[in-house]
């Protein structure tokens, strides 16, 4: 796996785009019959690391959608979706899980914590979820400082401010160092400073730790700090200008 | 186990709620085992306690009150002894009577007669063996109630009397009343109604109640052939505290409601951890979503299930245990019995984790998709 823990777009035999995210031609249709809904229509989409890629579009078009297919919770009906060159389709649910875990960050909307657990325990956690001999990742405290909760690591989830929750969950999903990062909504929840703040994060974290970053927003204020934005309408994606 | 402990210190009063209803359960249940063992020895201890196989009994005698209603001749032992595998066999008389000591006070003794050189014949604790016309070996819980050794007791109405030469070594009682070892020809007399002094009726002086029988050593007695031969009904040991006064329905009760403890305690254990799952759904989808395999999300909530059960039985016994040794001694029938405690324990682990699992399974099938978008 040394192509993926030191990403370097010019590794012999190697595109940067096959250590990234690669979607090519992917439909996904819930329901059936008369009702069903075509939430991904002929998708493709390329991501390379390092890049922060942003999804715009209205609500129903698809792009929660697109980020369950590029992380394997759900499977396409039709097309590819490769993660640093992993098939993320595969059948098997338990291979679609250990590849999440292995090689995908996802941060949701409002951070989805556990309410359970204080800020060091969450980053803890994603190291605990493969079982004992595999328990290598970053360390958290660092990697809270690194987000700027150096004081904070023993708050719980009711304790933080929502610009807090939400770096929590970055720094989350970055400890198992993943290949790509895939976030929905993150500043759905916030003012516009913490907004600004948090994709700023987001972008530098891309660029440090050359992760493909693909993030929906509603919020056209922040697409400044992305490098290409896609707009989704109708289940189909388009580069926007 | 990482998540489990940790949602168990966040929520603990949610967790302690469910934990004092499953400790109580607990306590309930020591009470019921020390009541029902306690029960258990003041109605067969007597029996128990008998160097005995079988009893053979009158022929069609009614099963509960065999020892009450059953009339054998004392030519049955013979038959009974020449049986292939029978050790030993003897002549074994019944009855409860009523008397008084001369200071007056009232006691009510279970007449065991015996033959005063048999292998029924008790070793005692305190003062002689049986051997004497007129002398009883007692219980010790006889001497606890206030009999002592030297005293007699008066028989009612008979007038016969009966002089405590000692005392056995544990507590024997039958259908809760103290025994009292008496020599057979003396326990013929009375049995049969004889007032003191009187000539005991000839026919009298050949029956008994049945004929005590103990196999040889790793030996096995056809009872069936053996009642064929002497024209008697056999009940092994175990059988014949069926006919002890009120055994049977007293162990039914108590079974009965410690077998609806258990069932309410895999009730209560599942619909908390139904609520609990419904609650993380959203959890468990983040979870899902992270990367936890559905087993990691399983072993964690079981792990969870299995730390809460344990400590409130550990508990919950504790606290039993502890009111028990408070109870036992006094004049409740209460013994505590660390197998029977130790086999409710860990039934009712096992059940409340049966309930949990049962809830728990629902987990599996949360779409961990759910977890995006944050409005399903
Ligand atoms: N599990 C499902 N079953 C049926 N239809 C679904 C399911 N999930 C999503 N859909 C439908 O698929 C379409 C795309 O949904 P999706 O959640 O991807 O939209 P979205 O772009 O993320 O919207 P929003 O901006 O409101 O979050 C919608 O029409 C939605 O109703
Ligand atoms: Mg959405």
């Amino acid at each position: 796996m040394s192509s993926r823990t030191t990403p370097s777009p010019s590794a012999p035999g190697t595109t940067p785009a096959d250590l990234g995210l690669v979607m090519r031609g992917v439909h996904l249709r819930h329901g059936d019959g008369a009702e069903t809904v075509h939430a991904l229509d002929d998708v493709d989409l390329t991501v390379a690391p390092g890049e922060l890629a942003a999804i715009v579009g209205p609500s129903g078009a698809g792009k929660s959608s697109l980020l369950a297919v590029a992380g394997g919770l759900a499977r396409p009906d039709e097309g590819t979706v490769t993660v640093a060159g992993h098939d993320m389709t595969v059948s098997s649910r338990r291979a679609r899980t250990e590849l999440r875990r292995r090689h995908v960050g996802f941060v949701f909307q409002s951070g989805n914590l556990l309410p359970a657990l204080t800020a060091a325990d969450q980053l803890r956690l994603p190291l605990r979820l493969g079982g004992r001999r595999d328990r290598s990742g970053r360390d958290p405290l660092q990697m809270l400082a690194h987000v700027g909760l150096a004081g904070k690591a023993d708050r719980r989830p009711h304790q933080l401010s929502g610009g807090e929750r939400q770096r929590v969950g970055i720094a989350r999903a970055l400890m198992t160092e993943p290949s790509v990062l895939l976030v929905d909504e993150p500043t759905a929840a916030l003012d516009r400073a913490r907004s600004h703040d948090i994709v700023q994060l987001l972008a530098q974290e891309a660029r440090e730790r050359s992760v493909a970053v693909v993030m929906v927003t509603h919020d056209h204020d922040v697409l400044q700090y992305c490098d290409t934005i896609y707009e989704m309408i109708d289940g189909k994606l388009a580069t926007s200008s | 186990m990482f998540l489990a402990i940790r949602e168990l210190g966040f929520a603990r009063l949610r967790f302690a709620l469910m934990g004092a209803v499953i400790a109580l359960i607990s306590v309930l249940m020591v009470m019921l085992s020390g009541l029902s063992v306690g029960l258990v020895r003041d109605g067969v201890s007597g029996l128990q306690n008998l160097p005995v196989t079988s009893f053979a009994f009158a022929h069609g005698v009614q099963h509960d009150s065999a020892f009450s209603r059953s009339v054998v001749d004392a030519s049955a032992v013979d038959t009974w002894r020449d049986q292939p595998g029978v050790a030993e066999a003897t002549p074994f008389g019944n009855t409860l009577i009523n008397g008084r000591t001369d200071g007056g006070t009232e006691v009510d003794l279970a007449l065991f007669g015996v033959e005063t050189d048999s292998f029924l014949s008790p070793a005692v604790s305190e003062g002689d063996r049986l051997g004497p016309a007129d002398g009883i070996v007692v219980s010790p819980t006889a001497i606890d109630a206030g009999l002592r050794v030297g005293d007699t007791v008066t028989v009612d109405r008979l007038g016969t009397r009966l002089r405590v030469v000692g005392v056995t070594e544990q507590q024997d009682t039958f259908g809760h009343v103290d025994v009292a070892y008496v020599p057979l020809a003396t326990w013929q007399a009375v049995k049969s109604g004889t007032p003191a002094g009187a000539q005991v009726p000839a026919q009298a002086t050949q029956e008994i109640t049945a004929v005590a029988v103990r196999a040889a050593d790793g030996d096995s007695v056809d009872l069936a052939a053996g009642d064929k031969a002497a024209g008697t009904e056999s009940l092994t040991l175990d059988e014949s505290y069926g006919a002890s006064p009120g055994y049977t329905a007293e162990t039914t009760t108590l079974q009965l409601i410690q077998g609806f403890l258990y069932a309410i305690s895999a009730l209560v254990a599942g619909a908390f951890f139904a609520v609990w799952a419904i609650q993380r759904r959203q959890e468990v989808a983040v979870l899902r979503a992270l990367g936890a395999s559905t087993r990691w999300v399983l072993r964690d909530a079981l792990t969870q299930a299995l730390i809460l059960l344990a400590l409130a039985i550990a508990v919950g016994m504790g606290i039993g245990l502890g009111l028990g040794a408070l109870i036992s001694g006094g004049n409740v029938p209460f013994a505590l019995h660390p197998q029977s405690i130790a086999a409710a324990a860990a039934g009712l682990l096992v059940l409340g984790l049966v309930g949990a699992a049962a809830a728990v399974v629902r987990l599996t099938s949360i779409d961990p998709a759910t977890a995006l978008g944050g409005n399903r």
